[in-house]
């Protein structure tokens, strides 16, 4: 092993693509779609699908190949199949964050069968986001009563032992992407939900199970649609499930409770999968603020001028020198997080760590950004307070940053969460 | 590719560098700071690890290359162990790495092998002015061509071991641009203080004034003969190991709030329990990873010539410097009143965390 920063020749490649398609596919309806909540960006749904086919792609779900199992050839590459997601994400956010969001293929559905599913359930799931139509799947973990505290849902999953079916019944809020993946809509293929649910509520977080739920189920029902602050492109639906009724085989992981909680730890395994991909759509949306702010800043002819002691800078300056140490700090640490899972490293620190960075970066560089451009900043003409208002959300979901300084912070102190609450 | 783990090599130096810090310099920091003094066996166990014989090629007396990125691995772990102790060990540096990154040859031959030939020897280099907006682009001490000779004038001030320095490097500006002199000792006009410079922090490293008062050397002591040097590869070289350095200060900072706040006792808890520490401790792992991520990126440009290389040296000094501060404000607010009794470690690491904007120049990779 090494130091080294140089960036893998597919990262490079895809990035032209990448910048073509921000530019063209997303930034240039940005606004019609904030302003149009809850229409789908169908032109840009299909062409990303037809692109991904035409590249062989699986979605962004990490491609065993990439990942080295499949590396038969001659040249031994070393896996890069995470960093070409999070580079992905990353130059897709800078395009638009909402719209990253409408990507199709599985998402944190995907990523939730990925990580606590068997190597048949991956096959038997996953296949569909290759087929000719654009598919998407969800992730339902959050309840009105249980956000960060996710041992806490009330969802049940209950054994039909006559029919082998699980019966589930609770109230999913927040679930990103769920009315894309459940409402059968005719451009669409078939998705599904994956939904957590405790199979034994005393076990607590051992009895927590995911379990996936084929769109048009009966039982589940898309209660509203939420109205946010930001990405609204990017449906988050309230669902509720009363009596749904699944086959045996759609239990993600063991279907008893044993003693060890496998079933949380696939939750977690989860996070540590995706927090740093959070984190990279979070610098995504970053620099294009900053980008967006040196453009006006060069227009009207103010240079910053690296090199000389702060004590010489303007404010401005240093504010945008602060802001560049912040995202080029931050889209390191994700690197390394991403690079260690591509290594199969144990990451769960790093992952968190860059998702605290990251969230934190995001927040501060946008907010900024619409500070220093004053009415430029504020005004709907320009997107830096779309920006601002996508950005915040990177601070919140798949851990808020409170939870992943928890998170952090019990493993530098080798505390249990019981130590650490 | 991306990677970020250090190869075998660099993880033998830092381990062996890592023993040094905590076994030989954290139990001495304090005693040195108190008394002033850093012990000459603590100097010469450091320079024997040999971290600047490493970046020296075999020509030149040494046996390595220089590699920006082993060095900032390597600065880190010892100022890990104490600011003091490691400026002082790689003194010797400030003259030797600028010869060999932009030397002439005849210089590279005269010097190299004499200073990593043998034992620490004080070699040193006099770069830091005393104006509150001192900037290295823009030197009042000044260079000037007159037949055949530079003539130097102006002060400097925080040049370490300056008193029994046999030669030292001497920045100055040469019709607006900086560059290097070579001095050697006892070179008329060249004066030092009799008393040691005093600061808020790093009172057991040596430091002098040095004042010029028309020194006159011949043209061929120019670093990089008379065609001059690259003054940018230098001040980015400062600027890494600075930021290096700083890291190494902060996680000193951050270990030992970290194992008392699983220690001190508070409302029937470990503080360690409460999220106000924990908080402020994963902020700090985090902003000393993020500046460390930062640092070696910046090295490693170096080391590949990236266009960028330089602007990205300013940005990871700059942010490192900043981290310093806060990280190490955090180390005395964790140990709360006890962090501020000088018995316990943290209020020097404080006094060192705040020193960096200033100490540019003391540290180079
Ligand atoms: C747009 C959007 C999309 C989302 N997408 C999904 C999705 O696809 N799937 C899904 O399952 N969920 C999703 N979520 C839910 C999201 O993950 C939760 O909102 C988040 O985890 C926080 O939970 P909460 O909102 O209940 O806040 P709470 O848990 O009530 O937290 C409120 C505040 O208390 C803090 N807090 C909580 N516990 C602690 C603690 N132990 N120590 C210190 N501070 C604490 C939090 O940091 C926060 O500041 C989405 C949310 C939004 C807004």
């Amino acid at each position: 092993m090494t130091i080294e920063f140089e960036t893998p020749k597919p990262i490079l490649n895809q990035q032209v693509m990448l910048k073509t398609v921000a530019e063209n596919m997303m930034r240039s309806v940005s606004r019609e779609f904030d302003e149009n909540e809850h229409s789908i960006p169908w032109d840009y749904v299909e062409f990303m699908h037809s692109a991904m086919r035409a590249m062989g792609g699986n979605g962004l779900a990490p491609r065993e190949s990439e990942n080295g199992k499949e590396s038969s050839g001659k040249e031994k590459h070393p896996p890069i199949g995470y960093q070409l997601i999070a580079t992905q994400i990353e130059a897709l956010s800078w395009g638009d964050l909402g719209m990253y969001h409408c990507l199709p293929g599985g998402g944190l559905g995907a990523a939730a069968v990925y990580s606590a599913g068997s190597v048949e359930q991956r096959q038997k799931f996953l296949a569909r986001f290759n087929e000719e139509k654009p598919t998407f799947a969800a992730m339902c973990m959050t309840e009105p009563g249980a956000g960060s505290d996710t041992s806490s849902i009330l969802t049940r999953a209950v054994l039909d032992e006559k029919t082998n079916e699980w019966i589930i019944n609770g109230e999913k809020i927040f679930v990103t992407g769920g009315d894309k993946s459940f409402t059968e809509y005719e451009k669409l293929g078939k998705g599904f939900i994956v939904v957590w649910a405790s199979i034994d509520l005393i076990a607590g977080r051992a009895g927590m199970r995911a379990f996936v739920i084929e769109s048009g189920t009966a039982g589940v029902k898309i209660n509203k649609l939420e109205k946010k602050m930001g990405i609204r492109v990017s449906d988050t639906a309230a669902i509720s499930l009363v009596d749904v009724r699944i086959p045996f085989e759609n239990v993600l992981g063991s279907p008893t409770v044993e003693k060890t909680n496998t079933g949380f730890k696939g939750a977690m395994a989860t996070f540590d999968a995706t927090r740093p991909l959070v984190a990279a759509s979070g610098i995504g949306v970053a620099r294009a603020a900053l980008e967006f702010l040196k453009e006006k800043l060069n227009e009207n002819g103010i240079q910053i001028r690296y090199g000389l002691p702060r004590q010489k800078l303007s404010n401005i300056e240093r504010e945008v020198i602060d802001m560049d140490i912040m995202l080029k700090s931050a889209w390191l640490m994700v690197l390394k997080a991403v690079w260690m899972a591509d290594n199969k490293k144990p990451n769960a620190i790093e992952a968190s760590m860059c998702k605290i960075k990251a969230g934190d970066v995001s927040t501060k560089i946008t907010q900024k950004v619409v500070e220093i451009l004053g009415p430029l900043g504020y005004s709907r003409e320009f997107l830096a307070e779309k920006w601002f208002r996508d950005a915040k959300i990177t601070d919140i979901y798949e851990g808020t940053g409170q939870i992943n300084r928890l998170v952090v912070a019990r493993q530098i102190l080798g505390y249990s969460g019981k130590e650490l609450r | 590719m991306y990677s970020f783990e250090p190869n075998e090599e660099q993880q033998m130096l830092m381990d062996a560098v890592g023993k040094y810090a905590e076994n030989d310099l954290r139990p001495a920091a304090h005693d040195a700071e108190e008394s002033h003094a850093l012990p000459k066996k603590l100097v010469n166990k450091g320079w024997e690890l040999g971290l600047l014989q490493a970046s020296i090629p075999e020509s030149y007396g040494g046996f390595g290359e220089r590699s920006a990125v082993t060095g900032v691995l390597a600065l880190e772990e010892m100022a890990f162990g104490d600011l003091a102790a490691t400026l002082a060990v790689q003194t010797p540096s400030l003259f030797a790495t600028p010869i060999l990154l932009a030397g002439s040859e005849e210089q590279k031959q005269e010097y190299l092998p004499k200073i990593v030939g043998g034992e620490w020897s004080p070699y040193t280099a006099a770069f830091i002015e005393f104006s509150f907006d001192f900037d290295p682009h823009a030197l009042k001490t000044t260079a000037t061509l007159n037949d055949g000779e530079y003539v130097l004038n102006g002060e400097k001030v925080f040049v370490p071991f300056a008193k029994d320095a046999e030669a030292m490097i001497i920045y100055a500006n040469l019709n607006g641009v900086t560059q290097g002199f070579i001095v050697p000792a006892n070179t008329a006009g060249l004066k030092i203080s009799d008393e040691r410079e005093k600061l808020m922090g790093l009172n057991a490293l040596p430091m002098y004034r040095v004042n010029l008062d028309d020194v006159k050397i011949p043209a061929s002591n120019r670093l990089g003969g008379a065609s001059g040097h690259d003054f940018d590869l230098i001040l980015s070289s400062m600027r890494i190991a600075s930021a290096a350095v700083a890291v190494g200060v902060a996680n000193s900072s951050f270990e030992y709030a970290k194992n008392y706040a699983k220690e001190r006792d508070a409302f029937g808890m470990k503080i360690a329990q409460k999220q106000a520490i924990a908080f402020m401790l994963a902020e700090m792992r985090t902003e000393i990873e993020a500046m460390r991520l930062l640092t070696w990126e910046a090295a490693w440009k170096l080391d590949n010539h990236k266009e960028d290389a330089c602007v990205e040296a300013y940005l990871a000094f700059t942010g490192s410097v900043d981290m310093a501060m806060m990280v190490t404000d955090r180390g005395v607010q964790i140990y709360g009143g006890h962090g501020y009794i000088r018995e316990n470690p943290v209020e020097l690491l404080m006094r060192n965390g705040r020193g960096f904007p200033m100490l540019l120049g003391l540290a180079i990779v």
